[in-house]
């Protein structure tokens, strides 16, 4: 049942976001990049594995890439969709995907298609109430899933660091927060950082690496890039990824497991 | 074949897939970034003459409240416009254009008939309103209020809106407080429409700020948009009912209108066949709104039903098109592109053939090509080189400063904050000289007649960079073809003299109401030609802060004649003119 909390809570929060303010570009573009996503997961995953895989990871893929990407372009869409999902294929290491698939199609659409697509960088409404219900509905289910410290060490690194850019930028604290009240952060913090299969194994290297992933982007933010928190996981989540296997490979080696 | 050596293939295969979408994302992008033409074809030129017409006019920004200093480009960032009318019935057009700094100067160009221009304003009394506590000038309409056969002026400002009475040709004279005008509106935009056909033009004016904010005196800093897509903490509406007698009434709310968005620009004319003006507004900061007029008695809000209010982005500009040469009227809302931050796209309205109860659009900007065009501004349709279809002049550019930095990244941050941060200006990061897509290159895009249309700005001269903001067309000299003005905003106005190759016809017209208006506006004609047809409608407004010639231009092609001229007149009568003549400017008066 828990493996459903996730795709209920992003549908939830796209469903009443764009009834209450209509957020979405149209309900044929995400739902073409559910469909692409879906169907790509399906064929890719019977076709590796011989069975067919549970869509409920390609659907929160899907509607990740349908609700992010701001484009009048239907096939940015299609393509980022089918690039989040092949890259779960094709860029792996020791039986795990590096990157996060929506994080690695968004990725890629951005910095290849500048002249055609944008993300998602408004707020839902004028009010903080829709923000406040998606914090609280969020940090319920990443904690049902055991994965709230995640979230919290994010948001926690990302209000403390704010200080020093504030600092060295000159813009005020309010300014420099602005963007991690947007819903754009909400999909960020619950659905992409959390992303167990690209994490790392143990509960201190989360912690350590989701820092990482807030400094990173203090840094890329420092140098004006607008979408630093997709370009920070991009580059820390398959860094500390390939460094996690290291170093379990070595501990394997030197202290070997024994079965009693 | 092993399972290694299958999940081997498997591997080359999703990886080839991979890389192939990889590949397909940058090959689209380039498409998207639409048709350039590389060469001259296309049968016009523009060339840049307006120091050679006499026209040596620069646009003073205006300087507002300390408290703004770190974001003054920004809220500094609007008052060039220009509006074009024969306000001397000379049979040749002059045109008016704003200035914005505190104690400068507004122009008027009169048309002297000889190819050039010479400014008059200061003696007809139009020159000095910018004067210190009155506010600035933001532009200007056209349009004959009292039925005299002079063209009177309505200035908007971020300030005391003025009406002024045309004497005759010969001055310029405030209507005075009995007109009941407002005493102070923050408005980019206003419209002279007659929406209850009573023979009287009436105004409509779209506040943008609120209407208590003083720019000038803050009493506080929390004065921005309250959200970057959904604000509605903008200006009031006003509809003025003309009374008679140069007396309005205001009946905004009495008729349903009551939106307080940040409207930027408004456009009337007859979208749903009812014969009665409707409204666009391009709203910044949310999503367009379309009023639907019911007989001059309601207006209904239909911006959701109708598919125009899909998507809240930056609307900048309101004109209208019958793009495909079939009597329907597309609308042409610019927003904001700027590769890599924001692509919000413009959009290109065009109702449905078959909407089966109700005005129905589909967006098909992308489709033809007219999306993208950098933070846009001012746009018109006219035909440039006299084929038989529309074309579509933008201009655009925000703020050119430093060449080499950009403001984007602090626009981004605090564009995506709650309402309690981005509606203070005190949080808006300092600009300190940056740029915010500045320096951008302007859009002339040729209509093919087939569902196309194509860049040839750079090909057919339209080479600067300023940051545009009003365009204007106009035939200036008389001779069949489309001229451009273009109002820069901090930038010295621009006239883009058009040369048409040989052998492509026209037809001009200059229409006169009798029970309707008499500047006709509202006023729809409809071209038979050579088996084509084409609707245009007489404009007390549109663009952004701007205002074309009343005159209706037609090219015709290669065709040696026309079959048929239909007007329906504001009044509701229909006039048909067989076989109009071809390659002159027909004066038509309303039947009485």
């Amino acid at each position: 049942m828990k493996r459903y909390y996730p795709p209920l809570l992003i549908t939830g929060i796209l469903i009443s976001a764009h009834l209450s303010f209509g957020i979405l570009e149209g309900y044929s573009r995400t739902g073409i990049a559910i469909l692409v996503a879906i169907a790509a997961e399906l064929v890719m995953g019977k076709l590796t594995y011989g069975k067919w895989p549970h869509p409920a990871s390609a659907y929160i893929t899907g509607i990740s890439v349908g609700i992010l990407v701001r484009s009048p372009f239907l096939w940015t869409y299609v393509l980022c969709a089918l690039v989040s999902i092949a890259s779960k294929y094709v860029l792996r290491l020791k039986d795990r995907h590096l990157w996060n698939p929506s994080n690695f199609g968004v990725s890629a659409l951005l910095f290849l298609a500048p002249a055609s697509a944008s993300l998602l960088s408004i707020q839902w409404g004028n009010v903080i109430w829709p923000m406040v219900v998606i914090w609280i509905l969020g940090a319920v289910i990443v904690w049902n899933v055991g994965r709230l410290h995640i979230s919290a060490t994010y948001v926690a690194s990302f209000l403390l660091l704010s200080f020093i850019s504030s600092a060295v930028t000159g813009n005020t604290w309010l300014a420099t927060v602005a963007p991690i009240t947007g819903p754009m952060y909400q999909l960020f913090i619950f659905f992409m950082v959390t992303d167990p299969k690209t994490t790392v194994h143990s509960t201190s290297g989360q912690v350590f690496v989701v820092f990482l992933v807030a400094l990173v982007e203090m840094f890329l933010r420092l140098n004006e890039v607008v979408y630093a928190p997709f370009y920070a996981l991009f580059l820390v989540g398959p860094t500390s990824l390939i460094v996690d296997e290291w170093l379990r490979s070595r501990r394997s080696v030197t202290v070997p497991n024994v079965a009693y | 074949m092993t399972l290694a050596a299958r999940a081997r293939a498997l591997w080359v295969v999703w990886f080839a897939v991979l890389a192939g979408s990889l590949f397909a994302i940058v090959r689209l992008n380039k498409d998207a970034m639409g048709a350039v033409a590389t060469s001259n074809r296309f049968g016009f030129t523009l060339v840049e003459s307006a120091k050679r017409l006499g026209v040596d006019f620069v646009h003073q920004g205006p300087a507002f409240d300390r408290k703004l200093d770190h974001i003054m480009p920004q809220v500094a960032s609007m008052g060039a416009a220009v509006a074009v009318a024969d306000f001397d019935r000379d049979g040749w057009p002059d045109f008016y254009v704003t200035n914005s700094a505190d104690g400068s100067l507004n122009r008027l160009y009169r048309n002297q008939g000889d190819g050039t221009f010479k400014d008059v304003a200061g003696e007809l009394g139009v020159a000095d309103v910018n004067r210190a506590g009155t506010g600035v000038s933001m532009g200007a309409v056209w349009g004959d209020y009292d039925n005299d056969g002079y063209e009177d002026l309505f200035l908007y400002k971020y300030g005391r809106p003025e009406l002024f009475h045309n004497d005759a040709g010969k001055g310029f004279t405030p209507a005075g407080e009995k007109a009941g005008l407002p005493a102070w509106v923050n408005a980019n935009t206003a419209v002279w429409l007659d929406y209850d056909r009573d023979g009287k033009l009436d105004l409509f004016l779209p506040g943008y700020w609120n209407e208590d904010i003083d720019l000038s005196r803050l009493q506080t800093t929390k004065i921005m948009p309250e959200s970057f897509e959904y604000a509605e903490n903008g200006g009031r509406k006003y509809l003025f009912h003309n009374l008679g007698g140069g007396r309005f009434e205001e009946v905004s709310a009495k008729l349903g209108i009551n939106s307080r968005r940040w409207t930027l620009a408004a456009a009337a004319a007859d979208l749903s066949g009812s014969g009665y003006p409707d409204l666009f507004l391009a709203n910044d900061y949310g999503i367009p709104q379309l009023y639907i007029n019911k007989e001059g008695k309601q207006f209904v809000e239909t911006g959701r039903e109708s598919g125009v209010a899909k998507t809240p982005k930056s609307g900048m500009n309101a004109s209208f098109g019958d793009v495909f040469n079939d009597g329907r009227l597309a609308i042409y809302k610019t927003n904001i592109s700027e590769p890599g931050v924001l692509v919000q796209a413009n959009d290109l309205w065009v109702p449905k053939k078959e909407s089966g109860g109700g005005l129905q659009y589909d967006d098909l900007a992308s489709s033809l090509g007219v999306d993208l065009g950098g933070w846009s501004w001012g746009a018109q349709f006219g035909d440039l080189n006299n084929d038989g279809t529309l074309d579509l002049y933008l201009t655009n550019g925000y703020i050119s400063a430093g060449e080499r930095s950009s403001y984007w990244y602090d626009f981004a941050v605090i564009a995506v904050g709650h309402s309690a941060i981005i509606g203070d200006a005190a949080n808006w990061p300092a600009m300190k000289g940056r740029s915010l897509s500045g320096y951008q290159r302007k859009r002339v895009w040729l209509n093919d007649g087939l569902g196309r249309f194509t860049d040839v700005a750079q090909v057919v001269g339209v080479t600067d960079t300023y940051d545009g903001r009003a365009v204007a067309l106009a035939d200036l000299a008389n001779r069949g073809v489309l001229d451009v003005i273009v109002a820069n905003q901090h930038g010295p106005l621009l006239i883009y003299r058009n040369t048409v190759e040989p052998g492509r016809h026209w037809i001009e017209l200059a229409l006169e109401g009798s029970s309707s208006n008499r500047s006709a506006i509202g006023a729809r004609v409809e071209l038979q030609w050579n088996g084509r047809t084409q609707v245009q409608e007489v404009s007390g407004g549109n663009g952004f802060s701007s205002q074309n010639d009343r005159r209706i231009h037609y090219g015709i092609g290669s065709a040696t004649k026309a079959d048929r001229l239909v007007i329906r007149w504001p009044s509701g009568k229909t006039q048909t003119i067989e076989n109009p003549q071809i390659d002159r400017i027909l004066s038509v008066k309303e039947p009485s």
